[in-house]
C-alpha cells in the first residue's frame, strides 16, 4: 500500500516535471511529429487486423444471439456500430497499443537509463522528462483518437461484409440500422476515451522506464509492468469514464 | 574556470560512500580522481556534475554553488559541461554526426551550415573521418569513446569530466584517447576532471591527482610526487605490479 502511494506520488512528480524549463517550442514539435508518426504508421497494421477481426466477429456473435423473428436484422447494425464506437474501438485497440507502443516506450527509456544516455542529456542542461516523455504523451494523444477512429471505422466495415458474406444480415439492413442509433454524442465518448488512453499507457509506460535501475533484464520487466499496469488501468478508467459520462 | 568541492558527504541509505572530500580542480589542468574500484570516485564525479546530489557540502563553479543554484543557473553551468561517459553514452538511434551536434542544435541558433562546420570540426579534432554517417552500433569501442570526446567539446565548455575514459579499451586506443584528452584540456584551457583507475592514464596524464581510499581523500598531489609518496595506502595501489614498482 506504502509502495502504490509512493509509486503514485512519484508518478505525479514525473507529470509535474513536464513542464519545468522546457526547451524551445521548434524543438518539441518535430519530436512530437515524430512520435506520431512512430506510434501511428508503426500500429496501423495491427489496429487494422485485430478491428477487422473483431467487426466480423462482433456481427456473427450478434447474429447468433438475436434469433428471435421479432428482432429485425437491422438490430446488428445497431448493436455493432454502437459497440464499435463506444466500447470495441476504443477499448480494444487501446489494450492492444498498450501491447505495442507501452513496451516499446518503456523499453526505449529504459535503455537509455541503463546506458547512461539519459544521464547524458540531464548533464547537457536538458531536462529530460520534458524532452523525452512529454512528446511520447503528447503524440500518443494526438495519434490515439486518429487509430481509434481507423479501428472503429474498420470494425463496422468488417461487420458488414461478415455480414454479408455469411448471409446473416445485408449491408443495407446493417447500415439501416447503424444509421438508427448513431449519436454525435457516441463520437465524443469515443474521443474522450482514445485520448485518456493514450495519456495513461504513454505517461504509466515513461514511468516504469524513466526510473529503471540495473541492466537488460530490469528493462525487460520495466516494459512487462508497464504493459500490465497500462492494461489495467486502461480498463479501470474505463468503466469510470463510462460512469461519468453515459 | 575552477571547481572547488567543499566537504562532500554522501551516503546511500545506511552505507556511506564519501565523507569530507575537499579538492580543487584547476583550470588548464588535467584533475584526476584515482582509487580502488567502489571506492566512491564515479559517485563524487556525478556529485559534482549534478547527477547525483551530496549530502553535504558543496560544488563551486566558479565560485557559485551548483546544489544550491536554481534549475535555470545549473542549467548555465551545464551548458559548460562536456562530459565523456564510462560507457560513451551515445545516443543509440542518432548517427556519429547527429550525436555531436546534438548539443548544438539544443541550445544553439546556429544555421545548418555551421552546424556542420562545427560538427566535422570536432570530429577531425579526435581524428575521426568518413564514420560520420555511421551509427554508434557500427563503431568500435575507442572511436565511440572519442565520438564521446567530440560531442562534449562541441559547445566548446569550460569543464571536461571523463568516467574512465579508458574502461574496456586496449593499451594502444587507451593512449590515444588519454593523449586526446591531454592535448585538449591544454589546447582549450578546460577545467578536466579525469576519473580513473588505469595507472598509465594516472602517470602520463595527471597534472593534478587525488587518491580517494576509505571514503574519504587519503592524498593529494601530482604525477611527479605520486612515485614517490610514502603514503601505504596509494603505495599499494600504485605500486601493485611489479612493472611499476620497477619504474619506482
Amino acid at each position: 500500500m506504502i509502495k502504490g502511494i509512493y509509486h503514485f506520488g512519484r508518478y505525479l512528480l514525473l507529470l509535474r516535471s513536464f513542464f519545468k524549463s522546457p526547451e524551445r517550442f521548434s524543438v518539441y514539435w518535430n519530436l512530437v511529429l515524430e512520435e506520431m508518426v512512430s506510434v501511428g504508421v508503426g500500429s496501423i497494421v495491427i489496429v487494422i487486423i485485430t478491428s477487422v477481426f473483431i467487426g466480423a466477429v462482433t456481427t456473427v456473435q450478434t447474429a447468433y444471439q438475436l434469433v428471435s423473428g421479432f428482432i429485425p436484422r437491422s438490430a446488428i447494425g445497431s448493436v455493432v456500430a454502437a459497440s464499435a464506437l463506444l466500447e470495441l474501438a476504443p477499448t480494444i485497440t487501446s489494450l492492444v497499443l498498450a501491447g505495442k507502443v507501452g513496451s516499446h516506450i518503456a523499453s526505449q527509456l529504459g535503455t537509455m537509463r541503463v546506458t547512461e544516455q539519459i544521464d547524458a542529456i540531464e548533464v547537457m542542461g536538458i531536462n529530460s522528462v520534458s524532452y523525452l516523455i512529454m512528446p511520447k504523451v503528447l503524440g500518443c494523444i494526438l495519434a490515439f483518437p486518429i487509430l481509434v477512429t481507423i479501428a472503429a471505422f474498420l470494425i463496422i466495415l468488417g461487420g458488414i461484409v461478415a455480414g454479408d458474406w455469411t448471409g446473416q444480415v445485408t449491408i443495407a439492413d446493417f447500415t439501416f440500422g447503424a444509421r438508427g442509433t448513431f449519436e454525435t454524442f457516441q463520437v465524443i465518448f469515443m474521443f474522450s476515451k482514445a485520448i485518456t488512453f493514450g495519456f495513461l499507457i504513454s505517461s504509466i509506460s515513461a514511468y516504469q522506464g524513466f526510473y529503471v535501475r540495473g541492466g537488460a533484464l530490469e528493462v525487460g520487466q520495466a516494459s512487462t509492468r508497464a504493459v500490465v499496469f497500462s492494461c489495467i488501468l486502461v480498463l479501470v478508467a474505463d468503466y469510470v469514464l463510462a460512469q461519468l459520462l453515459l | 574556470m575552477s571547481i572547488e568541492v567543499k566537504n562532500i558527504g554522501k551516503s546511500f541509505g545506511e552505507n556511506p560512500v564519501l565523507n569530507d572530500i575537499n579538492y580543487l580542480m584547476e583550470p588548464g589542468k588535467v584533475n584526476m580522481i584515482i582509487g580502488m574500484s567502489g571506492c566512491g570516485k564515479s559517485v563524487l564525479l556525478k556529485c559534482i556534475v549534478g547527477l547525483l546530489t551530496p549530502d553535504t557540502g558543496e560544488v563551486l563553479f566558479d565560485g557559485q554553488d551548483f546544489h544550491r543554484s536554481h534549475f535555470k543557473g545549473q542549467r548555465e553551468i551545464r551548458k559548460n559541461i562536456g562530459m565523456l561517459f564510462q560507457a560513451s553514452a551515445l545516443f543509440d538511434s542518432l548517427t556519429v554526426e547527429e550525436n555531436v551536434a546534438f548539443p548544438l542544435k539544443m541550445f544553439t541558433r546556429n544555421s545548418p551550415k555551421e552546424i556542420s562546420d562545427r560538427v566535422h570540426f570536432c570530429l577531425d579534432r579526435v581524428n575521426l573521418r568518413n564514420v560520420g554517417h555511421l551509427l554508434p552500433s557500427e563503431i568500435s569501442g575507442g572511436m565511440k569513446k572519442r565520438v564521446g570526446i567530440a560531442r562534449a567539446i562541441a559547445m566548446q565548455p569550460k569543464y571536461l569530466f571523463c568516467d574512465e575514459p579508458n574502461s574496456g579499451l586496449d593499451p594502444l586506443t587507451a593512449s590515444v584517447i588519454d593523449k586526446l584528452i591531454y592535448e585538449i584540456t591544454h589546447e582549450y584551457k578546460m577545467t578536466t576532471v579525469v576519473v580513473s583507475h588505469d595507472m598509465n592514464s594516472v602517470t602520463n596524464i595527471g597534472d593534478k591527482i587525488m587518491f580517494l581510499s576509505g571514503k574519504t581523500k587519503a592524498w593529494e598531489g601530482d604525477r611527479h610526487s605520486l612515485m614517490n609518496s610514502n603514503h601505504p595506502g596509494l603505495n599499494e595501489f600504485v605500486f601493485v605490479s611489479d612493472f611499476m614498482k620497477n619504474k619506482k
